[in-house]
């Protein structure tokens, strides 16, 4: 057997499993780990400016992949910095394995220089956490963590490793585990046969049925299979805000994205409906409304890999565990072939009440002359893009600004921290994609709020070479916060403007990058497009939008889902 | 309503502090619990007595079994099972008059005195949750209750059910 250090059975392991970037921050307790990352090439470390970073760009990276994000960071103050950033992959069950420092084992407990309890900090927020006590457990231990956060319902996975079984001086026989199974541990895929028979059924038996996509179909690489399903039965198609681009948002069948900023036609598509597929979504309180007004006719048919996620919420009528493909796979095969004409013509009455709703056309918005509206900088930003690009997001207006009017043709192009809403991952998210897509474009719809966040990458990005797109929509403002205050607050704008705002055009030339400020909206084009010419650099784009704007449609508080306000004064 | 889980979990470091974890991030009730190393080694089993309704029950249910280290979970208050629970109390026994009464009620209750002091008895008592507070509202009738100390309950379905790996 292969003899070598703690430290150097760490990379060994990440290579032997593929591993080819780790997103890190060094310092005393994995200065081991670093040596042993120095005398090598197959992994990849990507330096960041603050650990928090590495989680959202090791997020970002397995986002925009499918494949786990590694981040490798100190013990006490470079742990702790990544827990936002694993809570937010937690929270939209996103596979990432972290190795954190932790002070000598003889230490622990003894409020060491350094030491935190990385394995009680992060336990409400990780799928699993394993602390090492041995260096012959090394290769078992990060083996597992790989295995745990890629399979069932993703999510992070920390290993802490204390610094004396990394030592670099001590050696030990090095095993990469043949088998990483477990017996406590078997996640469902299949769904039960029975059910799978009653979902079909009730599927062919209604009348007014509709799909809700969720975050699930695009983890278990479902489209092509959902895009079957809904052809089929050539139902209405929704997608939560983590489901955009599962199902192609430019098909005839798919009327927006629904909940809480949903669109219009969504809402109303699924308050009236008789049946309700839920293909990898949970029902969020974004989503949801009012759970006592919810879907008041609907038999829901909830698919998720997640038992604890069926019926947590919103009791499911036909309850499926299994992974979205594989179940989406059975549903197709037990539907056969569907007479296409008979099915269309059940559902004519249906589809022309869906258009009804669409032909409101609830985005709508007006220009204005001298003023920049987010949306049209969002439409300009689809056009100069062809509409292929990985969209990073921040979270705010902007957000929801660019999940309603960039449309997604393909999973795994908007990138966005759903679950969490953490501010401050667009920019780091959008830096992950990049390292995973050199050739791609990558660009991040931010805010002059989120951006400060971690406005400290933009070094990184110099380092990297990171050609990323900054699309800020610069409205002075915590712009959702004001946008509440201005309905629920009697406009009473408590800390929500930002004064001292910088100059982002000569912060981001102080980085080395190029800046374009954007004033008016008939220079908005042209900028554009010299964003997109600089193929190589990184381009910040501070765009001064219209300050009032709000974002519409939104469901009205404690209403049902489609109760909403349309405008400023207009409502359902 | 009070109900009985009963978790098969890893006896590893770590597997009891995720599964208190999952009672007080989600706010669950933890009414008693009970654990130790099973007759295999590797395993642990665990006797939780909480209280909630179905949907509560469920979700507990299944966010205990979404652990990692957990192998199974099962309600024993869903089917006929047997549950027991120990209870260690010692009372102060000043007088004869005091002696005789908490002698009668160990007998009646079929608990043991397993250890006598000058001023006190400590006694052993097992049996349901119920008879254990019958017990001590029995005693502390007669006299003063120095200390006690119950292990929570433990339980197992009657018949061929059984929790194994
Ligand atoms: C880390 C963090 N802190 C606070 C919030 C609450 N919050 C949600 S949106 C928002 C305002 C965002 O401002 P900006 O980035 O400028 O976006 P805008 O809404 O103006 O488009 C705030 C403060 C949050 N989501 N995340
Ligand atoms: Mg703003």
């Amino acid at each position: 057997m292969e003899m070598m250090s703690g430290a150097a059975m760490v990379v060994r392991t990440l290579k032997d499993i593929g591993v080819k970037h780790v997103f890190g921050y060094p310092g005393g307790a994995v200065l081991d780990i670093y040596d042993a990352l120095y005398a090598q090439e197959d992994v990849e470390h990507i330096l960041v400016r603050h650990e928090q970073a590495a989680a959202h760009m090791a997020d970002g990276y397995a986002r925009s992949t499918g494949k786990t994000g590694t981040v490798l960071v100190t013990s006490g103050p470079g742990a702790t910095n990544t827990l936002t950033g694993i809570a937010t992959a937690f929270m939209d069950s996103i596979p990432m394995v972290v190795l954190s420092g932790q002070v000598p084992s003889k230490h622990i407990g003894e409020d060491a220089f350094q030491e935190t309890d990385m394995v009680g900090c992060s336990r409400p927020i990780v799928k699993h956490s394993f602390l090492v006590k041995r260096a012959v457990d090394i290769p078992e231990a990060i083996a597992k963590a790989y295995y745990i956060a890629n399979t069932g319902r993703p999510g992070p996975v920390v290993v802490d490793l204390p610094k004396d079984i990394v030592n670099v001086l001590e050696e030990h026989p090095y095993q990469f585990p043949d088998d990483v199974t477990m017996r406590s541990y078997n996640p469902t895929l299949k769904g039960h046969s029975r059910q799978i028979k009653k979902a079909v059924k009730t599927l062919l038996e209604a009348k007014r049925p509709i799909i809700y996509v969720g975050g699930g179909a695009i983890t278990s690489e479902a489209s092509e299979l959902v895009t079957e399903i809904a052809e089929k039965l050539n139902a209405p198609v929704t997608s939560t805000l983590m489901g955009l681009g599962a199902f192609s948002s430019v098909h005839e069948q798919f009327v927006g994205m629904l909940g809480m900023h949903g669109r219009l036609e969504a809402n109303k598509a699924m308050h009236n409906a008789d049946c309700i597929l839920a293909l990898g979504a949970r029902f969020d309180d974004r989503v949801t409304n009012n759970v006592d007004k919810f879907c008041p006719y609907a038999s829901i048919i909830h698919v998720d890999i997640d038992p604890a996620s069926i019926s947590k919420i919103i009791g499911a009528h036909v309850p499926v565990v299994g992974s979205v493909d594989e179940v989406a796979k059975q549903l197709l095969k037990e539907m056969g072939k569907i007479d296409a004409k008979a099915q269309t013509a059940k559902l004519a009455d249906w589809w022309e009440q869906v258009n009804q709703w669409r032909s409101r056309k609830c985005l709508d918005y007006k220009k204005d002359k001298n003023l920049i509206k987010p949306q049209e900088v969002i439409e300009s930003l689809y056009k100069h893009t062809n509409g292929d690009a990985y969209i990073s997001s921040d979270v705010g207006q902007h957000q929801m600004f660019a999940a309603l009017y960039y449309p997604f043709a393909k999973p795994r192009r908007w990138i966005n921290s759903g679950g969490l809403g953490t501010m401050g991952f667009g920019l780091p998210a959008a830096m992950g994609v990049q390292m995973a897509h050199p050739e791609a474009v990558s660009a991040v719809v931010t805010g002059d709020g989120s951006i400060q966040m971690n406005i400290q990458e933009l070094a990184t990005c110099m380092q990297y070479n990171l050609p990323i797109k900054i699309i800020s929509l610069n409205n002075r403002a915590l712009g959702m916060v004001r946008q509440w205050q201005d309905m629920n607050y009697k406009g009473r704008h408590s800390s929500s403007y930002m004064d001292a705002m910088p100059d982002f055009v000569k912060l981001a030339e102080a980085y080395g990058h190029i800046g374009i400020k954007v004033t008016k909206p008939e220079e908005l084009d042209a900028a554009m497009a010299k964003c997109f010419a600089a193929k190589d650099r990184l381009v910040f784009m501070d765009i001064e939008i219209d300050q009032n704007e709000h974002v519409y449609p939104m469901q009205i508080k404690f209403g049902a889902m489609d109760d909403m306000r349309l405008s400023k004064t207009e409502r359902t | 309503m009070r109900r009985i889980i009963s978790v098969l979990m890893e006896n590893a470091p770590g597997s009891l502090s995720r599964i208190v974890g999952v009672f007080s991030q989600r706010g669950y009730n933890v009414d008693s619990l009970c654990v130790a190393p099973t007759d295999d080694k590797s395993l642990s089993r665990l006797t939780i007595v909480t209280h909630g309704d179905d949907k509560v029950i469920e979700q507990i249910t299944k966010q205990v079994n979404k652990l990692i280290d957990v192998l199974k979970v099962t309600d024993l208050s869903d089917g006929h099972h047997v549950e027991r629970e120990l209870m260690l109390v010692k009372v102060a026994t000043r007088s004869d008059l005091v002696r005789a009464e908490v002698k009668r009620n160990v007998d009646i209750f079929r608990a043991q005195i397993v250890d006598v002091d000058a001023n006190n008895y400590t006694i052993q008592v097992t049996g349901t949750s119920d008879k254990l507070d019958a017990f001590a509202h029995t005693m502390s009738q007669s006299t003063e209750i120095i200390e006690a100390s119950r292990t929570g309950v433990c339980g197992l379905a009657r018949g061929e059910k059984a929790l194994r790996p």
